[in-house]
C-alpha cells in the first residue's frame, strides 16, 4: 500500500510546481518550480523503481539522468535570468516580452 | 504491524508534511531568499524519502548536487539579480491565480484517483538495498553506457553555455545610486582594465 503514498505526495508537489510555474512574477522563483516539478518526477521514478523493479532498479539510472540534467538546465537558466536581468534591468516575469507576438 | 513498518509510516509522514510545507512556502512567500533556503528543505526531505525506498546512493546524490549545488547556485543568483523592487500591480491578477489554483487542484484529484484506482503490479522480490549502488555501476557501464557518455558531454555544453551567456563583455556605463558606495558594487571588469587601472599602484 506504500506505494500509493509516494505516489500522491509526487502528485502534490508537482501540482505545487505548476501553481508556482504560473503565478510566479519573480524569474528565479519560476526557476525554483521547475526544480520542484523535476523533483516531484524523481520521486516517481524511485518509487516505482522500489515498488515495481527492486531486483534491476532501472529507476534508480533514469533518476540520476534526470538529477544531472537538472543541474545543467539551472545552470542555463540562471545564466540566462543573469543576461535578460542585465538587459532589462528587472526579473519580473511580466515585462519579459521577448519571443511574444 | 510491527516495529519497523510503524517507523516507516512516521517517518514518512513526517517527511512528507516536512517536504509539502516547505514547497508551499517556496511557492508561496513574498521574500525570495527564505524560498530559496526553503527550497533546500525540500531537497533534504526528498532524500530523506529516497532513503526510505532504499536508495542510499541516490539520496546522497541528491544532497550533494540539488543542496550542494543547485540551490547554492539559485542563492548565488538571487544575490546577483537582488534588486528591491515592487512588480508592477497587474488588473485582474487574482483571475489568474485562482484559475491556476482550481487547474492545479483538478490535475491532482486526477492523478490522484489514476493512482488509488490503478493495480499496480506490486513486486514481491527483496529490494536490492545495499548493493544498488553495485547494480546502478553495471547499469551504467553495460546497457546504459551511451547516455552516460552524452550526458558529459551535455554537461560539458551547458558549463561553456552557461559561462557564455552570463559574462559580460563591455564596462557598462553605470553611475551609482546616491548612499551606494562603489566597494558594495559587483566589480565585473575585465581583467586588464584592472590591472592597468586601479591596483597597479597596489602592486609596486
Amino acid at each position: 500500500m506504500q506505494l500509493q503514498y509516494f505516489l500522491l505526495i509526487a502528485a502534490a508537489l508537482f501540482c505545487i510546481g505548476i501553481y508556482g510555474l504560473i503565478t510566479s512574477r519573480n524569474a528565479v522563483r519560476v526557476l525554483m518550480s521547475i526544480e520542484l516539478m523535476l523533483n516531484a518526477v524523481n520521486l516517481n521514478l524511485m518509487a516505482f523503481s522500489n515498488y515495481l523493479d527492486p531486483q534491476t532498479i532501472k529507476g534508480q539510472i533514469f533518476t540520476i539522468f534526470v538529477i544531472t540534467i537538472a543541474a545543467a538546465e539551472a545552470a542555463v537558466g540562471l545564466a540566462i535570468v543573469l543576461a535578460i536581468y542585465r538587459n532589462r534591468d528587472t526579473v519580473d516575469m511580466e515585462q519579459f516580452n521577448l519571443l511574444k507576438w | 504491524m510491527n516495529l519497523a513498518e510503524g517507523v516507516q509510516i512516521v517517518s514518512l509522514g513526517v517527511l512528507a508534511l516536512m517536504m509539502l510545507g516547505s514547497a508551499l512556502g517556496v511557492v508561496l512567500l513574498k521574500n525570495i531568499v527564505y524560498s530559496a533556503f526553503l527550497l533546500g528543505g525540500v531537497f533534504i526531505s526528498i532524500a530523506g524519502l529516497y532513503l526510505l525506498l532504499n536508495a542510499d546512493f541516490v539520496a546522497f546524490a541528491q544532497v550533494l548536487i540539488y543542496v550542494g549545488a543547485v540551490n547554492v547556485l539559485i542563492l548565488f543568483a538571487i544575490m546577483l539579480v537582488n534588486k528591491r523592487e515592487d512588480f508592477k500591480v497587474v488588473p485582474r491578477i487574482w483571475i489568474r491565480q485562482v484559475a491556476t489554483a482550481a487547474v492545479c487542484f483538478g490535475i491532482f484529484a486526477l492523478l490522484g484517483t489514476m493512482v488509488v484506482t490503478t493495480p499496480w503490479a506490486i513486486s514481491t522480490e527483496v529490494a536490492s538495498g545495499d548493493s544498488s549502488i553495485v547494480r546502478i555501476g553495471l547499469h551504467f557501464f553495460s546497457d546504459f553506457l551511451l547516455p552516460f557518455e552524452l550526458a558529459s558531454i551535455l554537461l560539458l555544453m551547458a558549463l561553456v553555455g552557461a559561462i557564455v551567456l552570463a559574462r559580460r563583455e563591455f564596462l557598462p556605463e553605470e553611475d551609482l545610486t546616491p548612499g551606494e558606495t562603489e566597494a558594495l558594487t559587483l566589480p565585473e571588469r575585465p581583467r586588464e582594465l584592472i590591472t592597468t587601472g586601479r591596483s597597479d599602484s597596489t602592486i609596486q
